[in-house]
C-alpha cells in the first residue's frame, strides 16, 4: 500500500510538471506561430502586451476564461460541453509515454524522466488515445447543431482517420527495426547518429505528411476552411471551450513534433559522443543535456510545422482523400514490404 | 505489473480531470448575460432554418468503414513487427501473402469507385 502511494505521488509531481510544461508550450508555440506569420507576411505581429508582445497568449487565455460560455439552445448540452474535455483530455493524457530523456541513477534509486515511458505498449498506447481525440471533433460538430459545425466536425474526422491508417503503417517499419513498441527502446535504439530517418526516409516523409493531416494543420486544415465553413467544429464554442479546442491542437502539434523527433530524429539522444562534455550516462546532467537537446529538436520541427502552414494553400477535399488512400496507404505497405525483406536478408 | 501501469492509468485520469476542470472553470467564471439571440444557432447572420441533424453524404460512411477494415489489418501488423526475430522466414512469408491480399482489396475498393470524391 505504501509503495503504491509514493507510485501515485510521484507520477502525481511529474504529471503536474508535464501539464504545466504543456501549457507554456502551447502557449509559446501560439506566439511564435503569430510572430512567424507576421514576419513572413511582411507585418509586426503582437507587440503591445509585454515586451514584443511576450504576454500575448496569458491576457488571451485571461480574455478567453472570463468570455461569456455559450451552449446554443439548439444543442445537445451534455455532448456539447464533453466534447472539448475529450480533444483537451487526450491531448495531455499522450504525455504519459512519452521519455524526456534517458532515466537517472541517484543513490541506488532509478528516477525516469517521464511517467512511464517504459512501457512496453508505448506506440499502440498513442494511437489508441489520437483514435479516440477524434470523438472530440466529431461530438463537437454533431452536437452543436449548426450546419457549418456538422460539416467541419465530419471533414475533420474522415481526414483523421484516414490518415491514421498511413501513419499507424509508417510506424510498423519503425517497429521491424527496433522490435520494442516501447519509445524508450526506439530511442536508445538509434544512439549514435544511428537516426531512423536515414534508414527509413520514404516512412518519415509518410509519417511527417499524416502529422500534418492528424493535427488538422496546414495544408490540410480543411476542418476550419474559414472561406466555406466560418469555424468549422467549434464555430458554436465561445469561451474557454474554444481555447480548450485551440489549446488541444497546439499540444497536438507538439506531441506530432515530440514524436517524429523520437521515432526518426533519436529522440533524445546527443548528436556527439557524450563524453566530448565529459558526462557520464545516467546522471543529472547527462539527462537535462539530452532533454535540451530533445527540445532542440522539437523547437525546429514545431517551427516547420508553423512555416509550412503560412508557405502553402489549402488542399481541396477530393486531393486530401486521393493522397492519404491512394498515395500515402500504398507507399507505407510498400515500405513495409521492403523494409521487412532487406532486414530478413542482413540477418 | 502494477508499478509500470499504475502511472499510466493514473496520467489518463489526471488528463481528463484537468480537463474537465478548465471546462467547468469556463462555464463559472465567465460573464452571464445570455439573451435569446445569442444562443440561437450561427447561420452567417440569417435566421437559422431547420436543423442540422439532416441526412449527410454517404461517402463519409465508406471512409468511416473502409477504416474499420483496414485498421484491423494495420494491428495485425504489429504483434508480427514485434516478433519478426522470431518468426523468421515463415513470418515474412505469411505477412507478405497478407499485404497482397490487402493491397488487392484497396485498389479493388479505389476501382470500384468507392473511394471517390467529386
Amino acid at each position: 500500500m505504501n509503495e503504491i502511494s509514493w507510485i501515485l505521488i510521484e507520477a502525481g509531481v511529474k504529471a503536474l510538471i508535464i501539464i504545466g510544461m504543456m501549457l507554456l508550450v502551447a502557449a509559446a508555440s501560439v506566439y511564435v506561430e503569430r510572430k512567424v506569420s507576421a514576419f513572413i507576411q511582411l507585418r509586426i505581429g503582437p507587440n503591445r502586451v509585454g515586451p514584443f508582445g511576450l504576454l500575448q497568449p496569458f491576457a488571451d487565455v485571461f480574455k478567453l476564461f472570463l468570455k461569456e460560455d455559450i451552449i446554443p439552445a439548439a444543442a445537445d448540452r451534455w455532448f456539447h460541453r464533453i466534447a472539448p474535455v475529450i480533444s483537451l483530455g487526450v491531448a495531455f493524457a499522450v504525455y504519459a509515454v512519452i521519455p524526456f530523456a534517458d532515466y537517472i541513477v541517484i543513490d541506488d534509486k532509478i528516477i525516469q524522466f517521464g511517467i512511464a515511458p517504459d512501457v512496453n505498449i508505448g506506440i499502440l498506447f498513442i494511437l489508441a488515445l489520437t483514435s479516440v481525440g477524434v470523438y472530440g471533433i466529431t461530438l463537437a460538430g454533431w452536437s452543436s447543431n449548426n450546419k457549418y459545425s456538422l460539416l467541419g466536425g465530419l471533414r475533420s474526422s474522415a481526414q483523421m482517420i484516414s490518415y491514421e491508417l498511413s501513419m499507424g503503417l509508417a510506424l510498423v517499419s519503425v517497429i521491424l527495426i527496433t522490435g520494442s513498441l516501447s519509445l524508450t527502446d526506439i530511442v536508445r535504439d538509434q544512439a549514435g547518429w544511428r537516426w531512423n530517418i536515414f534508414i527509413q526516409p520514404l516512412g518519415f516523409i509518410i509519417f511527417l505528411v499524416s502529422s500534418f493531416a492528424e493535427t488538422n494543420r496546414a495544408p490540410f486544415d480543411l476542418p476550419e476552411a474559414e472561406p466555406e465553413l466560418v469555424g468549422g467544429f467549434n464555430t458554436e464554442y465561445s469561451g474557454m471551450k474554444f481555447g480548450m479546442f485551440f489549446l488541444a491542437e497546439y499540444a497536438n502539434m507538439a506531441t506530432a513534433s515530440a514524436l517524429i523527433a523520437m521515432l526518426y530524429l533519436g529522440g533524445w539522444q546527443l548528436p556527439f559522443p557524450p563524453e566530448w562534455l565529459g558526462l557520464q550516462p545516467h546522471t543529472l546532467a547527462m539527462a537535462l543535456a539530452q532533454f535540451a537537446f530533445l527540445v532542440i529538436k522539437v523547437a525546429v520541427l514545431i517551427f516547420f510545422f508553423i512555416w509550412v502552414r503560412w508557405s502553402i494553400p489549402r488542399f481541396r477535399y477530393d486531393q486530401l482523400m486521393n493522397l492519404g488512400w491512394k498515395v500515402l496507404l500504398p507507399l507505407a505497405i510498400v515500405n513495409i514490404l521492403i523494409t521487412a525483406v532487406v532486414l530478413y536478408i542482413l540477418k | 505489473m502494477i508499478e509500470t501501469y499504475l502511472p499510466l492509468i493514473f496520467m489518463l485520469v489526471f488528463a481528463f480531470a484537468v480537463a474537465f476542470i478548465f471546462m467547468i472553470l469556463s462555464e463559472w467564471i465567465g460573464a452571464k448575460r445570455t439573451t435569446p439571440e445569442k444562443v440561437t444557432t450561427y447561420e452567417s447572420g440569417m435566421v437559422p432554418r431547420g436543423t442540422a441533424r439532416e441526412r449527410f453524404s454517404v461517402k463519409f460512411y465508406l471512409v468511416a468503414m473502409s477504416f474499420i477494415v483496414f485498421d484491423i489489418e494495420v494491428i495485425f501488423m504489429y504483434p508480427w513487427a514485434v516478433s519478426f526475430n522470431e518468426t523468421g522466414l515463415a513470418g515474412l512469408i505469411g505477412m507478405i501473402i497478407f499485404v497482397i491480399i490487402l493491397l488487392a482489396g484497396l485498389i479493388y475498393e479505389i476501382r470500384k469507385g468507392g473511394l471517390k470524391w467529386d
